[in-house]
């Protein structure tokens, strides 16, 4: 049997270069962020405290120090932000399509005004490095609402020949990947559209969502067309059970969405699903190396692999395992882990101590089954939740980290001979939410991006995100789109 | 002379190309027609049948769509040309001569959006960035159906014509009322040039083969327009096991491009765009 | 780690030249991004200095402006001993023995541009001629050119030739070769152009001749970066590096040295394997090393011109 284990590449790279120039740290300061001790619900249009009169605590991961108090909201809660929803629905739907979009374009600029303060707080409350909450998160929320505001008076012209019609009362559960961001992906279409929603933060990510219900006030929305109701997975469920939810929108994992498709069986509740991932990074002989790295790097490091659309698999051409594993180490050896509000942080903190056990637990299970381990060498802060980023090489098709969604920093290395084996490697799993392709052939892009089935394929890129680009799942990644004309589709009946 | 002496059709089901009777053996008669023996379809032919439409598919959506346009056409003149067979198994009357020709109408019109639904159905995307991007409908692969009972040909024709369109293969559920012209309408594939196991028709009890089918693994996207309400929440949780595309049109899918968005993906491909 | 030399053929086969020019350029970009503050951006504006090619290339240039320029050389800011020279004053071949005359002693180096700087369209011969000329002149450093002609018309090996020939003729003296980016079209011809003048046995390769209004990027010298460093992989042999022209600000010096530190590690952050051309660049970063030990902001009449 031909060995498929990966040739050792003769390093000849230096140790890890900080040490002469080290970078001093450069934190962002806090200061522009003023937190409350206490959050309640935000329902028709003021923030009310939950009918349990229970908080929870949301930290920050970094530090593990408590940042507030969030009101714990249950089905009463959940009743009233419903209730409240379709109260505002009329008028709402019944606005002038250019008095929706003003509103929009209103909360896009407010924003854009408070960006800063914004990135800063999603950085304390979710871990993420600052230097991706203020250049990718933030500048992509507001973008959004421009895109989605510009839509809401032209929805005529959106698909021709039809009639749109909003749904009524949107539910709406995002993760805690990208708080503020899946905020956006959900509000601003669903708004543009003339829905009202109840929307649900994660449970460890709520504050920026409290952040943005200011934003509304702010705005002068009218009350009842957003609500927010912060709590666990009881808080969600009891939003997916309402019979007055007219729709369901979720993003995370595809065990808890399956259970939600299951548990609108027969409702007649429309329902979006983008779930989770296990995409392929295909890097062919011909690829741009150097530039491949960066999208290897990109594809699993970026956001520290809490991305569902991570490029966990990377699939390398056999010819070239050897130097692009070299090449990828070396890159790793310059990854800067640690404090996430410190400008120069490539890699911040996991963003709970859930989430760490799952990442300990999946690696230990591939190192187990055999796998190499090549870990960034870094020193990890003491307090908060931390992984460095690893690669294990040495895998099989069969193992548990080459199936299963890690969800953190890790890689997972598998080669290839033809394409025909690596679309084979690609498909060969439950998800399909997206894939990547380095080549410099553009015919085979054209191939290969026929053949995978994901629903994104970055071809020479990787983890690139725009409002007018659609973004969602085949199989078990889910259905419906976000973004781009296509995101209508889940906020609207359509008749011709 | 002597009446003639009927040489009797036995009815078939159509699965992966041949005409088959159930492997189980079973038969069924429609109420008020005592006279014929319908296939009373199995979970073994329904497994048959999903499996040569997964293994039709790919093959059926790399066909040029000129070509797919050219075999629905197909399919139209072939319908056209035993318009009075199947009135007469519809029940013969005027209505239904309407339902024959809308029939015909509805295979002409989506034989026309197999290379056109991309235009409507896709975008360019004009992200903010150095970038070329673009958005293609692609078909979600395989789509069980259960069409609307109430128009027994028509049914079939608008639920199944949009999903052949799009490069989907399908395995219909015809149930067991009088399924003489959805049977007919197999002949009429088999006929047309649709590729082998490209569409499945299958006949017996919706209660009894929906399980399997709504809960079949390699089946993509399932239409449920024709599912008894009594069967729907247990079908529609069975299609979340593999998180299925769900989706029903009430009484008959419209002629409408977005009846195809259904059973479609949208691929968004980016790349670089620079010298 | 073994030192091998490569035949051109092997070289090219082995580190082909494929660059995805958006990639390159975000990743340049994001490198840009590093905020260096404090001890670290003290320790960067120092070494740019101590990198740094102070250079004057006029058709103008006079003894009396060499003069005046290797004075500023070595002593960057006269009244304080803290500040160190820069490496090297860079002038054309004729203003050789006037520039060693006045650095004799001081540690600072003359590099001369030659080849027929900056076109490099003259005679083999005659730009052999001038590098042995430059050299005999005092030159501890050659800044040649490539024949930019003979490489877009294919004819590489007649480049490789050319670099080896000058090399030799260089004798003790370093070799830096520019390679004139901005001249060559694309990041592959730059990579390719790189390696070609590593395997001719380049002491350092260099961006421009700054006679172009595109000189030194970042993406360029990012390119040209992981060219020494995929060329050190594979021979052992570790060239330096000189991003020239466009360097006016010291933020754009900490830039480069941002890129360099994390392409190919601390080794590389010497004189001795990295330099930065610059005509106009010093003051600016003798500025930021006054804003940061006072807090002030300063202005440039409390700067010298060289």
């Amino acid at each position: 049997m031909p060995s498929h284990k990966l040739p050792t590449p003769e390093s000849t790279h230096q140790e890890a270069p900080f040490e002469v120039f080290g970078y001093a740290p450069a934190p962002e300061s806090t200061s522009i962020v003023s937190l409350a001790e206490r959050y309640d619900c935000f329902i028709n249009g003021e923030f009310t405290p939950p009918h349990s009169g229970s908080y929870f605590p949301t930290i920050n991961p970094s530090t593990e120090e408590v940042l507030a108090q969030v009101a714990l909201g249950d089905s009463a809660d959940v009743d009233r932000a419903v209730t409240a929803a379709a109260a505002a629905f009329p008028a709402w739907s019944g606005l002038t399509p250019g008095e929706r979009a003003r509103y929009l374009f209103r909360i896009a600029r407010i924003i854009q005004e408070r960006s800063r303060e914004l990135a800063v707080l999603e950085t304390m409350d979710g871990g993420k490095p600052i230097k991706e909450s203020r250049d990718v998160d933030l500048p992509l929320v507001a973008a959004h609402f421009f895109y989605y505001a510009g839509w809401a008076d032209k929805l005529e012209w959106a698909f021709p020949g039809a009639t749109l019609r909003p749904l009524g009362v949107c539910g709406q559960i995002i993760p805690w990947n990208f708080p503020l961001l899946m905020l956006a992906w959900k509000i601003a279409p669903a708004l543009a559209t003339g829905n009202t929603v109840v929307l649900k933060p994660a449970e460890t990510t709520p504050l920026t969502a409290l952040f943005f219900a200011d934003i509304c006030q702010q705005a002068d929305l009218p009350p009842g067309v957003v609500n927010i109701v912060t709590g666990a997975g009881q808080t969600g469920q009891a939003l997916v059970e309402h019979p007055q939810v007219a729709k369901i929108a979720f993003t995370g994992s595809t065990e808890v969405g399956k259970i939600i498709q299951k548990s609108l069986a027969g409702r007649g509740t429309h329902l979006s699903l983008e779930l989770g991932g296990k995409a392929a990074n295909i890097v062919f002989d011909d690829a741009p190396l150097d530039q491949a790295v960066e999208g290897i790097i990109n594809g699993i490091y970026f956001n520290q692999g809490h991305v569902c659309c991570a490029g966990s698999r990377l699939l390398v051409e056999e010819s070239v395992a050897g130097i692009l594993l070299e090449k990828l180490r070396s890159r790793m050896m310059t990854l800067r882990v640690g404090n996430p509000l410190d400008k120069n942080t490539d890699v911040g903190a996991i963003n709970s101590k859930m989430q760490l056990e799952k990442i300990e637990e999946l690696v230990l299970s591939g190192v187990a089954e055999g796998a190499d381990l090549f870990q960034t060498p870094c020193t990890l802060p003491d307090k908060g939740f931390w992984f460095p980023p690893t690669v294990l090489s040495g895998v099989a098709q069969s193992s548990r980290v080459v199936r299963e969604e890690i969800f953190g920093p890790v890689l997972s290395v598998l080669t290839f001979r033809t394409p025909e084996e690596a679309v084979e490697k690609a498909n060969n799993t439950p998800y399909g939410l997206s894939a990547g392709i380095w080549t410099d052939k553009g015919s085979r892009i054209l191939w290969m991006s026929n053949h995978l089935r994901a629903g994104v394929i970055w071809a020479n890129t990787y983890n690139r995100f725009d409002p007018t680009a659609p973004f969602g799942g085949y199989k078990e990644s889910g259905f419906g789109r976000e973004g781009g004309l296509h995101g209508l589709l889940p906020y609207v009946e359509i008749s011709r | 002379m002597t009446p003639r002496l009927a040489v009797r059709k036995t009815y078939k089901m159509y699965i992966n190309g041949a005409f088959v009777r159930s492997e189980s053996g079973r038969s069924y008669r429609p109420e008020g027609n005592a006279d014929m023996n319908l296939p009373l379809g199995s979970r073994k032919d329904l497994r048959d049948a999903v499996r040569a439409a997964r293994q039709a598919q790919s093959k059926w959506a790399s066909l040029t769509a000129m070509n797919r346009g050219q075999i629905l056409y197909r399919i139209a003149e072939m319908v056209d040309a035993r318009r009075d067979e199947f009135q007469e198994m519809l029940g013969g009357k005027p209505r239904h001569a309407q339902e024959v020709e809308d029939t015909v109408t509805t295979f002409v019109w989506y034989a026309g959006w197999t290379d056109k639904f991309q235009a409507v159905l896709g975008t360019v995307d004009p992200v903010a960035g150095p970038y070329f991007t673009f958005t293609l409908p692609e078909p979600t692969g395989v789509v069980g159906i259960v069409p609307p009972p109430s128009h027994s040909l028509l049914g079939c024709a608008r639920h199944l014509a949009p999903v052949l369109a799009t490069g989907n293969t399908a395995v219909i559920l015809a149930g067991d009322a009088d399924t003489r012209p959805q049977l007919l309408l197999g002949e009429i594939l088999a006929t047309s040039d649709v590729p082998q196991g490209v569409a499945n028709i299958l006949t017996g009890s919706v209660k009894e083969l929906l399980p399997w089918l709504s809960a079949h693994m390699d089946v993509n996207a399932i239409d449920l327009s024709g599912c008894p309400e009594p069967l729907l929440a247990d079908a529609e949780r069975n299609a979340a096991e593999n998180v299925k595309r769900v989706y029903r049109f009430q009484p008959v899918a419209p002629l409408s491009p977005y009846v195809m968005a259904e059973a479609i993906e949208a691929k968004t491909v980016w790349h670089p765009l620079a010298r | 780690m073994v030192t091998t030399t490569l035949p051109l053929s092997d070289v090219l086969v082995a580190l082909p030249a494929r660059i995805d020019t958006v990639a390159a350029e975000e990743r340049a970009a994001a490198l840009a991004k590093r905020s260096i503050k404090k001890e670290s951006k003290l320790f960067a504006l120092d070494l740019a200095i101590r990198c740094m090619d102070l250079t004057t290339l006029e058709g103008a240039d006079t003894p009396g402006k060499v003069h005046s320029i290797c004075l500023k050389a070595m002593h960057p800011a006269p009244n304080d001993p803290a500040i160190p020279s820069v490496a090297a004053v860079c002038v054309y071949p004729s203003m050789v023995s006037h520039a060693k005359e006045v650095l004799k002693g001081s540690g600072v180096h003359v590099a001369s541009v030659a080849t027929s700087f900056p076109s490099g369209q003259s005679f083999r011969d005659i730009k052999i001629r001038e590098v042995e000329e430059a050299q005999r002149a005092g030159a501890d450093e050659i800044d040649m050119v490539i024949d930019r002609g003979a490489f877009l018309s294919g004819r590489l090996d007649e480049v490789y030739e050319e670099i080896v020939q000058v090399k030799e003729a260089c004798g003790s003296a370093h070799l830096k070769v520019i390679l004139e980016t901005a001249e060559l079209g694309s990041y592959d011809n730059i990579r390719k152009a790189s390696l070609i003048a590593l395997a001719a046995g380049a002491d350092f390769i260099k961006t421009s001749t700054g006679k172009l209004t595109q000189a030194a990027t970042l993406p360029i010298t990012l390119v040209m970066l992981e060219a020494i460093r995929d060329y050190a992989w594979k021979t052992g042999i570790r060239a330096g590096m000189k991003p020239a022209g466009g360097i006016k600000t010291a933020k754009q010096a900490i830039q480069y040295l941002v890129l360099l530190n994390e392409t190919l590690g601390s080794e590389w952050l010497t004189p001795a394997m990295f330099r930065l051309g610059a005509s106009s660049l010093l003051n600016d970063v003798l500025m930021q090393i006054e804003k940061e030990r006072t807090g002030s902001y300063f202005a440039a009449e409390y700067f010298s011109e060289a």
